[in-house]
Parts: structure tokens; sequence; C-alpha cells
């Protein structure tokens, strides 16, 4: 038996009866890391003793007869914008290459309470800016079902990490699109919570008004299990919500009869490879085999989602992003003059050319003269597609489209042309600028690749989605597939 | 063109960076058709539209202003480039 291919759930009950050990179950998959990281590159940091250190702890519990709970003994990999007190993380920048936080962010706390063991720190694109994680200042991660092509990004390292068996779930943040793009390409399960459903204390801000730390797993199942881990109001993130925390596996119901399915139709538009709008036009019909209710609608505003973002989010980033400035962490330069010789060439040396392309982009949209015609004017648009989206909740329970027009592309098709890169998010973005919830999982492949469907619902609702992916899931065998490396 | 090869010079003084005469050329380009796709905005007519800067219903959230624990010191000057005497160390400002 590969444990290593098993579910959270499935680990859980074989830990329970006592089949395996949660060291056991640890070591295989760093032995797994061992054996397929050279071909995935998923991780920049590997933590093998303290994960260890947490399995024995969870064995002891086992063994005393203690109710352990689901999560427990599990090999979660964290995306390396998250904070791990005492672990490196990086961002995977050379600004932050030596960043040892002194605190753990509260996903990480939450997780090291439900007993969750840390396999290590899984790469992404320099401060989560990027579609494909070819934007790591470190190295490229790549796509475990063809190790030619892209995982997707920003947080690659972790989707490709569960795909290849290196870990059973993990965290990743999205922003316009960076859990469920990735979970698209690699064909596992991504979920981007409501924003201000969990906590982004320590999570290293991009965009802070879209950005959300969201779970990966290989089914339905283990993402309400994580989901219920991560979750809940924290008083050290004042943008998060108080609301009480259902129990999300509560909704895993095999069960979409009356549900109402709105396809937005222009996410089906021109530009969707054929072969990906064949398997998603499948998955659709199959929900409305199982008794649903789809039909298509539309989401007027969604053309302008793309340019709404690119003022808002590198805007928010220059303006996060100010504080590396050489003085208190991360890198600095040598041999300066004064203070301001020191920013600007700390600054320069770090900072890799895309982050800077958006620091530029969003201090120009910021700039006196222009914040009106381009902030303020995108803050506007903003307001319109998130009433497209209150428009259609009016009428369906849940809207369902592509994750992405495409399948996952080859590295280096992109890196020459950053807007080209931009549209990879053209169906993940407006989800972010709603704050709604929305979530990838495996529908099929076109030409050997997969092919995620996007399920979006209410703010809050994630209920909704979680049964609808639960129901397809039970239907279909499409989250059995794996990879061979 | 909508900016020019000295506004990307002045940007990036702005954003604290120092770019290098390639680094300007090529920005000024990819800038430009950034830019130029963004432009499409203008076919909305807004001006009646409150901007939404934030999703959620949230007002100003505030506790009580009352002392808690932090960061030791030495916690807080532990990832410093350089610290002398408990504080953070920086090159000359005047």
């Amino acid at each position: 038996m590969q444990l290593f291919r098993l579910t959270a759930h499935e680990l859980h009950d074989l830990l329970v009866k006592k089949e395996i050990s949660a060291e056991e179950l640890n070591l295989a998959v760093f032995d797994r890391v061992e054996a397929v990281d050279d071909k995935v590159k998923a991780y920049v940091t590997l933590t093998k003793e303290r994960a260890l250190e947490q399995a024995r702890s969870v064995d002891r519990q086992i063994h005393s007869g203690e109710k352990i709970s689901p999560l427990a003994g599990i090999p979660v990999a964290v995306k390396d914008n998250i904070c791990t007190d005492g672990i490196l993380t990086t961002a995977c920048s050379k600004m932050l290459a030596n960043f040892v936080p002194p605190y753990s962010a509260t996903v990480v706390k939450r997780l090291d309470g439900a007993g969750a063991t840390m396999v290590g720190k899984a790469n992404l694109d320099e401060f989560a800016m990027g579609s494909s994680t070819e934007n790591s200042a470190f190295f490229v991660t790549h796509n475990p079902w063809d190790t030619e092509r892209v995982p997707g990004g920003s947080s690659g390292g972790s989707a490709a990490a569960v795909a290849a068996g290196e870990a059973i779930c993990s965290l990743g943040s999205d922003t316009g699109g960076s859990i469920r793009l990735p979970a698209s390409f690699c064909g596992v399960v991504g979920l981007k919570p409501t924003y201000g459903a969990v906590s982004r204390y320590g999570l290293i801000a991009f965009a802070s008004s879209l950005d959300q730390i969201g779970p990966f797993s290989k089914d339905v199942t283990d993402c309400a299990m994580m989901l219920k881990v991560i979750s809940g109001h924290d008083p050290l993130d004042s943008t998060s919500a108080k609301y009480s925390v259902p129990d999300y596996t509560g909704f895993l119901r095999n069960d979409v009869r009356g549900l109402k399915i709105g396809v937005p139709q222009e996410y089906i538009a021109e530009g969707i490879n054929p072969a990906v709008r064949e398997v998603i036009e499948k998955a659709l019909a199959r929900l409305e085999a199982l008794g649903a209710h789809v039909e298509y609608t539309t989401l007027p505003h969604t053309e302008y989602a793309l340019s709404t973002y690119y003022l808002i989010a590198p805007a928010e980033a220059s303006s996060n992003l100010a504080r590396y400035d050489g003085v208190r962490y991360g890198f600095r330069a040598q041999n300066t003059d004064d203070v301001i010789d020191m920013f600007m060439k700390t600054r320069s040396e770090a900072f890799g050319p895309e982050v800077k392309r958006r620091i530029m982009l969003g201090t120009y949209a910021l700039s006196a003269g222009y914040y009106d015609a381009y902030y303020l004017k995108a803050l506007r648009v903003r307001t319109l597609i998130k009433q497209d989206f209150d428009r259609a909740f009016e009428k369906y329970d849940l809207l369902i489209s592509p994750v992405c027009p495409t399948t996952a592309f080859r590295i280096g098709e992109k890196t020459d042309d950053p807007l080209e890169m931009y549209l990879s998010d053209v169906c993940t973005i407006s989800i972010n600028l709603a704050g709604i919830p929305g979530m990838s999982i495996p529908c099929g492949f076109a030409q050997g690749m997969p092919v995620g469907l996007q399920l979006m619902g209410r703010h809050f609702d994630e209920a909704t989605l979680l049964r609808a992916a639960y129901t397809f899931e039970q239907n279909t065998d499409y989250h059995k597939a794996v990879p061979e490396l | 063109m909508i900016i020019s090869e000295r506004d990307v010079e002045q940007l990036a003084f702005l954003s604290r960076l120092d770019l290098t005469a390639e680094d300007k050329i090529a920005y000024t380009k990819s800038l430009n058709a950034i830019l130029d796709y963004l432009d499409m905005l203008n076919r909305l007519d807004t001006d009646t539209v409150e901007p939404a800067a934030h999703v959620l219903p949230l007002k100003n959230i505030l506790r009580e202003d009352k002392l808690q624990p932090s960061l030791d010191k030495e916690q807080a000057l532990a990832n410093a480039p350089e610290e002398e005497e408990g504080a953070f160390k920086v090159p000359r400002i005047v």
C-alpha cells in the first residue's frame, strides 16, 4: 500500500485502527519527496525533524487511547509566504531568503493544534505574483502530469506537492486565482474561501483586500476537513469575519437535486480551448443528469475584471511591499552611500522583475494626478463586478465555469509577455474582487492534462460549493487519477 | 505611448527602485502594453457608482487600548541586517 497516495480521511481511519503509525506515514511521505522532488521541485524547505516529532506525539496520543483529531499526523505542505515560527519563510524572494519569522501564522497554529505535521515550505511565484511559479527567485516547479509544463501559480509548489504525493494536503493563498489555477493545472481540489473566512495573520501580504488562504487536497472530504480547521474569526486579523464556523464535513451530501446552477456565458466564450470546453460541458451535463438545474447566465462586467484587478492588486502591493527597506529584516545591499541609496539598491537587487513591474504599476495608479483615473476608477468597476454576482445569486445557488480557458502551458511559454501571463487568470480574478468563495475540482482531461471545474458561491456559502463538489466527485473518477512520475 | 522612459524613471524613483538603462527600456515597453489594455475601463461610465475598497460590511475594528505582550527586543532584532546597542542600524541619513 502506497500511503502517500491516500487521502487524509482514509489515513485517519488507518491511524485510529492502529494499522499504521503517524511516524510511518510521515516517513513514507518523506521517502516520496526523496524519490520525486528532483523532478517536481515543489519544496524550498523541508522540515523533517519537526514533522517526525509531531508524528511521534500523535502516536503517543493514539497509544494512550486519546481521541485524535481528523488531521492528526497528516503530512501537510505550507506555501512559503505563510510564516512559520523558527522556520525560514522566504516568499520565494531574494528579499526574504534569510528571513526566520519569530511567530507563526494563525493557520499554522491551527494546523499544529489539530496535530497535522508539516512536511515543508512550498515554492511560489515571488510574493505570490504570478500564474506559473516561474517567478520564484529560487527555481521553477514542474507539473507532475508533464514535467515540461508549469504547475500554475502562484501556489504551484503546494498544488504539485499534493498531486505528486509529496504531501497529503497543503495550504496556499489566492489573490487572483493562485489556489484555483494550480489546483486545476495539477488535477487536485483547491478552495479559496470567502474573504474574511480565514485569518490572514502571518500571511506575507500581497494585496490585502483580495488575499485569502485556503486548502489543497486530493478530494472534497479532505478539503472540508482542512477548511474546518483553518477557518474562524481571529482578533489578530481585523478583516477576519465574526461568524460561527459550521462543521463543513456535514455538507458532504451526494445530492444536487433542485440546485440552481448558473453558467456565466462570458467564461466559456471565445478563446477557450475547444477540448477544455468539451470537458466543462460534459461536467455540466453530468450535474444536470444528477438533478441540478443548469442554465446559461451572464456576468456582464466580466471583460473588465482583469483590468480592474491589475490596478487594485498592484496598488495594494506597492504599498504593502514598501516595508522591504533593508532595515528591520530581510536583504540589505552593501556599500551604500546614504539611507536612500541603501533603500534603492536593496530593493533593486532583491526584488525580481515581475515584482518590480507591479510595484511601479501600483505606484503609477496611486500617484498624484492618476489616482482618480486609475485606482478610484478600478474601485468603482469593482462595485459593478460585485453587483453582477449579487444579481446572479438572487437567481442561482451556485455558478460554474472553467478555472482556466486552457490546461497547463509549457515552461517558458509565457514568460516574455506579462499580459499574456495575466490572461491565465481571466476566469478566477472576479471571484477575489467580489470576495466570494471559489473552488476548483478535477473534472476531466484535455490532451492528457487535468481540467478544473470552478464552483462559485455566495459569501460564506462554502457549504453549497462543498455539496455540489462532493456530489460530482462521488459520481466521477477524475479525482482518483494520479500522474506517473 | 501612455508613459515615456522619463516617466518610468520617475516611477522607479518613487518606488525606490534603481533601474539600469536596459531595464528602463523594457519596463517602458511592458508598462505601456499593460496600461493600453487597462484603458478599456474608460469605456464604462462609472460617475454614479460608489467605489468598493472592501467587500465585507466591516467598519473600523477597535479593541481596548490595553498593554499586551509582544515580541521582546531580542526577537525583534533577530532578523536585522545590522544592529547596535539594541537598535536597528542604518546608513547616514543627513
